[in-house]
């Protein structure tokens, strides 16, 4: 995956010289481990910043909407899933975009690296299929698919869907992953364990809005925790007001979130905020045998009615 | 000032005499990460920690902090009056801050402590609150304290510098708050045959570690104008996804919103942290917004702390240099780079 960088930047040069983008939508180095910050290029002499390795978990789709400028981007699987819900979504037209694809084979998961090493990690050297930590007095070479972000290591559209130019072969597919594990676990605990367990999942909340914020489907111009006239939720540390939050935060995205982990990969206090949509994103597959972002020819379930929609859940 | 040795091993007694007349607050392991929290008996502060996610800007300064309480049921003769909450401000202790926590507090007296305003909750705090640091033997590497007036052993702003010394903590006495509680810790004292020089060692290893750095020496003689409408604006907040992220990790941050929360016929007036980051900030009764594009607040953040607070203080940036806003911002915005696009800005 590491070599892609090189067709990236190839593309991006091609488009930009002809003029065929504004600018074009990618990762520049990180100035910490295991983190790139998204940017723009926009001048052929510029594209050199640009960077691919398994540290570019943020979904650039985040970073399309309402844009008018005739837009490069560089997309895994799930950023182009986005990009097709937000195509669906009207947040940007499809001749608007010149899609780089990239056949993905997984972003590493920054939270659980770190937790795993003994004191700071100093250094992070990676190969095709390793990844080397390094700090004071430690280092250990991990196996990349070992510690790979959880939405990634059960991804099973790691190709991009929909793309104008790709920067490899196309990688396999995985096929042999349980996806929904987690959420039969929590789907099988009783009402009490239930509040129990979401209110641990929560505890350490701050109210950072980072998982929002990094998320492509949160581009409401006033999202609901934000309005004030009237407003709906209180905007303390109330337990009640976090825990609305992310409920009804997750239900805005049923039918849409893609999987992606960028607001798990954005939060803080690493807190696992999939569950919540990951239990929607369930729930639309068995009823609606509805996967988000796949395709551009059907409208997603919560906006289209047919006779047959499973009913049973609101008797 | 004077330097006392304290034996580990009467460390835990010594804290637990302490937690007779204080409430003590410390560092903590939760899950996969560090956070100050008050100690339960018997349970000690855990002074492994690197740095904690969250400051310890919470234990003086809540995230919620109820200030009022009212009724608006009109039988009852005080309805929509504030009535004051009672609080508490008993002498409480935070041991095993790092010296740029407890220097960030000084930075935020300058707001919250200042000749026209006084915060009466935030200076209450504060004053009950004893800072016991813990000296930087291993700082990390975003930290950038040594450039941003900071240091990992500095002292202002402590009233006890704990270092940590083989079988020994090294308790440098700062202030009178600091004798205080030492007296209440009651650890044997009269071994007082320490003296400054292994701390003024450590110190220099310490800081020859830190390898972070930022230039902030030209910030001042910048025009506000031209820092404001520079051209870098686009690029540096292009990737901020205004979360508030950097703002909430970070010891000097100081904004806040008040709101009344009415349930039924009584309510509470409080206060929550903000951040300039956010959609609400700055939003006026009319609907307008100053600030109502991501690079406008972005550049509020930095120039705040990098420019109009320097220029309004003339003591320094906003920013003790914990690093934390630069290791925990989800998409890599990072203070240190943009200080140094700001202070070398020309037009
Ligand atoms: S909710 Fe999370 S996983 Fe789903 S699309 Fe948004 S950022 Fe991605
Ligand atoms: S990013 Fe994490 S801490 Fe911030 S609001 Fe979301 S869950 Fe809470
Ligand atoms: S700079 Fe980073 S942490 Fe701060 S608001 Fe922007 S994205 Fe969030
Ligand atoms: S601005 Fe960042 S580095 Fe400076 S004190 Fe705040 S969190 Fe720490």
């Amino acid at each position: 995956m590491l070599s892609y960088i090189d067709k990236i930047k190839e593309i991006s040069r091609r488009l930009l010289k002809e003029s065929k983008v504004d600018m074009v939508i990618g990762f520049r180095k990180g100035t910490v481990v295991m983190m790139n910050e998204p940017c723009f290029v926009k001048t052929v002499a510029d594209v050199d910043k640009l960077v691919w390795d398994s540290n570019c978990g943020i979904n650039l789709a985040n970073y399309l909407a309402n844009r008018t400028e005739k837009i490069g981007i560089v997309a895994k699987g799930c950023d182009s899933r986005n990009i097709v819900t937000h195509i669906i979504e009207n947040k940007i037209k499809r001749d608007q975009v010149v899609i780089i694809g990239v056949p993905c084979k997984g972003m590493i998961d920054r939270h659980n690296i770190e937790a795993m090493a003994e004191a700071e990690i100093q250094e992070v050297i990676e190969t095709d299929d390793t990844i080397q930590v390094k700090g004071a007095g430690f280092e250990k070479t991990l196996d990349k698919k070992e510690v790979l972000q959880e939405n990634c290591a059960i991804c099973v559209h790691r190709n991009p869907v929909i793309y104008d130019e790709l920067v490899a072969d196309e990688v396999k597919e995985q096929t042999d992953v349980d996806r929904y594990e987690d959420v039969r676990h929590i789907e099988a605990l009783s009402p009490e364990e239930k509040w129990d367990f979401f209110e641990d999942l929560l505890s350490t909340c701050i109210r950072c809005y980072g998982c929002r914020n990094a998320c492509p489907l949160c581009y409401c111009p006033t999202c609901f925790v934000d309005e004030s006239r009237p407003q709906w939720v209180g905007k303390s540390q109330d337990s009640t007001d976090i825990r609305t939050f992310h409920f009804l935060r997750a239900y805005h995205c049923a039918g849409r979130c893609t999987d992606c982990g960028a607001c798990e990969r954005a939060c803080p206090m690493g807190i696992k905020v999939r569950l919540f949509t990951k239990k929607l994103e369930k729930d639309c597959l068995e009823l609606f045998d509805w996967e988000a972002g796949l395709t551009l020819e059907k409208r997603p379930p919560l906006d289209t009615y047919r006779p047959d929609d499973p009913d049973e859940f609101i008797r | 000032m004077k330097v006392i040795k304290i034996d580990k091993k009467e460390w835990a007694k010594g804290l637990e005499r302490l937690s007779k007349t204080y409430q003590l607050f410390g560092p903590a392991k939760h899950e996969a990460f560090f956070v100050f929290k008050a100690l339960e008996d018997g349970e000690l502060p855990d002074l492994d920690v690197q740095n904690t996610r969250l400051s310890p800007r919470s234990v003086i300064y809540p995230q919620s902090e109820k200030m009022f309480e009212y009724t608006l049921d009109e039988d009852q003769e005080d309805h929509h009056i504030l009535k004051e909450i009672d609080k508490e401000y008993s002498s409480r202790a935070i041991i095993g801050i790092r010296p740029c926590d407890a220097k960030a507090f000084l930075l935020v007296k300058r707001n919250f402590d200042a000749p026209e305003y006084k915060d009466p909750y935030w200076i209450k705090s504060y004053e009950a609150t004893t800072l016991v640091g813990h000296g930087c033997n291993a700082p990390c590497s975003c930290c950038f304290c040594t450039t941003a007036g900071c240091g990992p052993f500095h002292e202002e702003g402590l009233d006890i510098l704990l270092v940590d010394v083989d079988d020994t903590y090294l308790a440098k006495i700062i202030t009178e708050k600091g004798d205080r509680l030492l007296a209440a810790a009651g650890w044997d004292t009269k071994t007082d045959t320490a003296t400054n020089d292994p701390i003024e060692n450590m110190k220099e290893a310490a800081e020859a570690k830190i390898t972070s750095m930022v230039s902030t020496d030209q910030l001042k003689d910048k025009s506000t104008t031209d820092l404001f409408e520079a051209s870098f604006w686009e690029d540096v907040s292009f990737a901020c996804i205004n979360c508030g992220t950097c703002t909430y990790v970070c010891p000097t941050c100081w904004c806040f919103d008040i709101q009344d929360e009415t349930h039924g016929l009584s309510g509470i007036r409080m206060r929550n942290w903000d951040s300039c980051m956010y959609p609400l900030f700055t939003f006026h009764g009319s609907g307008h917004n100053p600030r109502d594009t991501k690079t406008q607040r972005v550049r509020q953040r930095f120039m705040h702390k990098l420019k109009y607070y320097v220029d309004k203080y003339d003591n320094g940036i906003q920013c003790v240099g914990c690093g934390r806003c630069v290791r925990f911002c989800p998409v890599n915005i990072d203070i240190r780079r943009v200080c140094d696009l700001m202070n070398s800005f020309e037009l």
